[in-house]
């Protein structure tokens, strides 16, 4: 039992209480455990899950990036307008891709370069981004998805074989973001730089070349979750830079367990934190649980599951750095 | 051609291209005569030159708006905006006292929003007295920042994960609640005078949000700085291993700054809610990024640590001006938060750079040298015929307390004969008539006692270098007579404590006289102050009947040894940079003036001390140099040597080699003593006539010299000279 308890990881506690909740909700709520709910499930996390795996990158390398949120609103946003302002479609998309990156690599430059605090940096950014936008792009609150897209409103509402496209793309996104950070040396040196990011710079690593990567990378990830959302549901609000989505899809990441001190976990975490929160969803929303409530449930699960890590993995006094917050 | 006729001769060669670029030179020294770039140095030490940039910021914001908005400055919209300003500013010191402890509140938003709709819920609905809503509203504030400290102190959880699950949390819960209260608060009506006072009212033309914004920011202010919490807290941001280690306890102080920043969360709410009056859509919606913005724009680091209750307010009031220009402004949405975004990437940068290069700009611009003309160097060549001419008298010197001393700078002696010195290791020394051999520790002081002086009861009085004046009496307990002295007029950096006290002497009447050498540098950095050569050295006098301390010149050059002329009317000073013997009248018909006794000695000047005949003894500690003196006149030059090589290469004054000079009252040189050879006695600061005999010493000796001289009057103390003549 003590062997037990002490291989236990945030991962295992999350990935037991998903199973658990999943059992549960499976023998007690009719309708729940069928495969169409089951796919409306993962069809409902799956912009959560798409941007928690791009900033679990940015996270696994001790940084954050609040800026996500806004970035995926205002490019995808843009790339629309420009769409319907009747550019071709595949510029508008690679313009705004190309936005998207512009502002990871100027979140990297502040980070790596100019050496601001992440979650400063990137707060910043995402309030110059969506003022930005809003000032000068994008006139209104709502850009809706016109006809002119034609086929790529498939990403968001078609089917392969009976799986939704947003659940695909997911996972394809998961996969590679996963082979990235296994197989690449971009991906082993993000690890790197996270656990310890002076050893890594003396041991050679162009550690502020790897941090501009980390942030273009979620950066481009916000933009393809952006560009997915906007085709399921035919327009792009570029309120939910202002909303709790970006907190959200940090809930997500450390949830399933990536440290926010870096160095840890990887895009299982993020997949198994999604689950878990999906599956609690589908559930509440099964037994018609208001949308608050909703909240505040998953807020306190949300709190047990990180006083569990801590209680599993006490930090450490001796070697936690100054200023981590 | 010896080496010191080739030294001369080069000597003489500079002397002449000093008159051939002496127009170079006006140019020069009128720069650094009314050009005080020291300033800029000094400026920046000071503490609160970090707020010099927050509020240059606000100004240009205030000056920005009122040239580009209309009607920006009318009362309305100022009473409105001051109103608001005094409502974000109790969010932004809350979050202060949390963010100086090293952690972070994200929950302030939905903490704001709860008790906005507590109070709302208790006026509107329940139509409860105001000052119960007032504690209801704080108690529950406080206590959502309890959670959050226990969570955060006591469970030690990640203060940005914790709080952020709690902004989450807490807004779901507010939601919730207004679902189920929101008609009735708008349908309720709350008709009190007290409540509109508060929301609408004002107090001698404040608003009374603001007007208690000011008081509580005073309170808080004190107690950030002056209480022990305050220190707690700011230790604990500042590194929390030496807090713990201190024995402070981390729990309870990071548990007690959320506690207060709920707290005052809930205040802002109160003030809020007497405003409006509705629940509105979104209250606190965003808030606790506002108030982090404000909180670093303000210039409070993130780090912890580092931070002030003015700060907080300077901060609340550009973000606050700022988002209110930008709305009367009527730009399209998205400006402000543009303008926001670009404001608070410009000060975290400038924060995260001015924190992390601050010393080392500092340590880059303090040293300012000056022009400094000295003019040239008497002849010291054994053949010159000067009196100054170099002889090898001192080589007969005899060795007292070989190794049993330690930088004795100064010597002397009680009526009794015994010999004192210092010594570098925080003693007083003392070696007993007649044979002065065993050395034995007099007292303990704890700095390096440098010059000294016998009192007529026997007591050593002692400066102490960073330390101040001391008096040592026969028992040997040490006294503090003085280590402050009134603060000069208009002096950037506080020059009331004393820093390098040098030499002392005590006039008939027991005042007692001492010099400071420099006010800018310390003991350990005394280079430096040779280098700038600016005269930052005063002459301070402490007077034991009244305890006073007050500085009687200012402005000397590394004034350094002192003695009480014969006359017992004035002191003599050596000013050791600039080469030179002055007097000081401290009383009789001159008192107050300062004159010039020696112009231009060869060497630079150190102790100076009374000699058996009338005649006064004079050490110099070492001799000047072509080069040096040549760099004296070009300040940029010296700048540039003390920014660019390692302080241990620098050419400052080499005090190595050095002799002994008798002089007269109105400044004639008699004699000098040299040892060329320097075997027995390498270095001379000090020398004391007693008995017939020169006694020696030297700050980087381990030893005492003693000479047999010639004098008149072979039984001849200093003790008797300064205290039995009345």
């Amino acid at each position: 039992m003590n062997k037990f308890l002490n291989g236990l990881t945030q991962e295992k506690i999350v990935f037991l209480l998903f199973v658990i909740i999943l059992v549960v909700f499976s023998l007690t709520l009719p309708g729940f455990f069928n495969a169409g709910n089951l796919v409306l499930l993962l069809q409902g996390i799956s912009v959560l899950g798409i941007l928690g795996v791009g900033l679990c990158v940015v996270v696994i390398g001790r940084g954050i990036d609040l800026s996500m949120a806004a970035t995926m609103a205002l490019s995808v946003a843009w790339a629309l307008q420009l769409n319907i302002n009747g550019m071709d479609l595949y510029l508008a998309l690679a313009i705004g891709l190309g936005a998207a990156m512009l502002v990871g690599l100027i979140n990297g430059v502040l980070i790596a370069y100019a050496e601001i605090p992440p979650l400063f940096a990137t707060l910043a950014t995402g309030a110059c981004v969506y003022g930005f936008g809003r000032l000068v792009l994008i006139h209104t609150d709502l850009v809706y998805v016109t006809p002119s897209v034609g086929n790529l409103r498939f990403l968001g509402q078609g089917r392969i074989l009976t799986i939704p496209m947003p659940v695909i793309v997911f996972a394809v996104i998961a996969i590679i973001v996963g082979l990235i950070l296994r197989y690449t040396k971009f991906g082993r040196f993000t690890y790197a730089v996270g656990d310890n990011q002076e050893t890594a710079r003396v041991t050679g690593v162009s550690v502020r070349h790897v941090v501009l990567g980390q942030y273009i990378l979620a950066s481009s990830v916000a933009f393809i979750a952006g560009i997915t959302q906007a085709m399921a549901v035919s327009s792009m609000n570029t309120r939910i830079s202002d909303s709790l989505l970006i907190y959200e899809v940090i809930l997500v990441v450390v949830l399933g367990g990536v440290g926010l001190s870096g160095g840890r976990g990887g895009v299982r975490n993020v997949i198994v934190g999604t689950l878990l929160i999906g599956t609690f969803l589908n559930g509440m929303t099964i037994m018609d649980v208001q949308y608050t409530t909703q909240n505040a449930i998953k807020a306190v699960i949300l709190l047990v599951a990180i006083i569990a890590d801590t209680m599993v993995n006490p930090r450490d006094e001796q070697t936690s750095q100054h200023g981590d917050i | 051609m010896n080496q010191s006729a080739k030294q001369s001769t080069a000597y003489a060669q500079d002397a002449n291209t000093q008159v051939d670029t002496s127009s170079g030179d006006a140019f020069v020294k009128f720069r650094y005569k009314w050009i005080p770039t020291h300033i800029f140095g000094e400026l920046l030490s000071k503490p609160w030159i970090d707020n010099v940039v927050p509020v240059t910021i606000l100004l240009l914001v205030v000056a920005f708006f009122s040239a580009t908005v209309n009607n920006f400055l009318l009362p309305a919209n100022v009473m409105d905006g001051t109103r608001q300003i005094g409502e974000l500013g109790f969010v932004v010191i809350g979050l202060m006292f949390v963010v100086v402890g090293g952690g972070i509140d994200l929950s302030v938003g939905s903490n704001f929003a709860l008790g906005n709709l507590l109070a709302l819920a208790l006026t509107n609905i329940f139509g409860l007295p105001v000052w119960v809503v007032f504690i209801a509203v704080i108690f529950t504030c406080s206590f959502v920042g309890l959670i959050n400290g226990i969570l955060v102190g006591y469970f030690k959880l990640r203060a940005f994960l914790t709080t952020l699950v709690m902004l989450i949390g807490l807004r779901a819960l507010v939601d919730t609640l207004l679902l189920e209260y929101a008609l009735d608060i708008s349908a309720g009506y709350f008709d009190d005078d007290f409540w509109y006072f508060i929301g609408d009212g004002d107090v001698l033309g404040i608003p009374t949000s603001v007007f208690l914004l000011i008081i509580v920011a005073i309170a808080m202010h004190i107690v950030l700085s002056r209480t022990k919490l305050g220190w707690h807290i700011m230790a604990v941001g500042g590194s929390r291993r030496s807090a713990h280690n201190a024995g402070i306890s981390l729990n309870r102080t990071v548990c007690l700054s959320y506690v207060m920043c709920g707290a005052f969360a809930g205040i802002s709410a109160f003030f809020y809610a007497a405003r409006l009056g509705n629940g509105g859509s979104y209250p606190g919606v965003g808030l606790e990024v506002l108030a982090l913005t404000a909180v670093i724009v303000g210039g409070i680091s993130l780090g912890g640590g580092r931070g002030s209750v003015f700060k907080a307010v300077i901060g609340t009031m550009i973000v606050q001006i700022i988002s209110l220009g930008v709305v009367q402004a009527g730009l399209l949405s998205g400006a402000g938060q543009l303008v926001l975004g670009l404001i608070l990437l410009a000060a975290i940068g400038f924060n995260v750079r001015w924190v992390k290069n601050r010393d080392k700009v500092l340590s880059r611009i303090y040293m300012s040298p000056t022009y400094f003309a000295l003019p040239k160097a008497p002849e010291t060549s054994e053949s010159s015929g000067s009196p100054y001419a170099a002889n090898d008298r001192l080589g007969a010197v005899e060795v007292i307390g070989l190794d049993q001393v330690d930088g004795a700078e100064d010597v002397v002696f009680d009526s009794h004969d015994n010999l004192y010195c210092g010594d570098r290791r925080g003693n007083i020394m003392r070696f007993d008539a007649p044979d002065y051999k065993q050395a034995r520790v007099f007292a303990h002081i704890g700095g390096h006692p440098l010059g000294m002086a016998i009192d007529s009861q026997d007591r050593v009085v002692v400066c102490v270098g960073g330390m101040g004046l001391y008096r040592v009496d026969q028992s040997a307990n040490v006294e503090k007579l003085t280590d402050e002295t009134n603060r000069s007029p208009f002096a950037i950096i506080d020059d009331s404590r004393l820093r390098l006290t040098d030499d002392c002497d005590i006039a008939p009447d027991g005042r007692i006289f001492f010099s400071e050498a420099t006010i800018r540098f310390d003991m350990s950095t005394w280079p430096s102050d040779a280098l700038e050569s600016r005269g930052s050295g005063r002459i301070v006098c402490y007077d034991p009947k009244r305890n006073t301390t007050k500085t009687v010149a200012r402005n000397l050059t590394f004034p350094n040894g002192i003695v009480t002329s014969f006359n017992g009317q004035s002191i003599l000073f050596a000013e050791s940079w600039a080469c030179r013997i002055s007097r000081y009248w401290f009383d009789g018909p001159k008192a107050g003036q300062i004159e010039r006794v020696i112009e231009n000695l060869p060497g630079y000047p150190d102790n100076i001390n009374r000699a058996s005949d009338g005649t006064y003894w004079m050490a110099l500690m070492g001799m000047r140099s072509p080069a040096l003196d040549l760099a004296l006149r070009m300040p940029s030059f010296r700048k540039r040597m003390s920014q660019e090589i390692s302080n241990d290469e620098w050419l400052y004054p080499n005090i190595n080699t050095g002799c002994i000079v008798r002089f007269s009252e109105d400044g004639e040189i008699i004699e000098s003593l040299w040892d060329k050879a320097g075997d027995n006695h390498p270095m001379i600061t000090s020398m004391r006539e007693h008995k017939g005999r020169l006694y020696i010493g030297g700050i980087f000796n381990n030893r005492i010299g003693s000479l047999k001289i010639d004098s008149e009057d072979q039984n001849w103390t200093g003790s008797e000279s300064y205290w039995s003549k009345s």
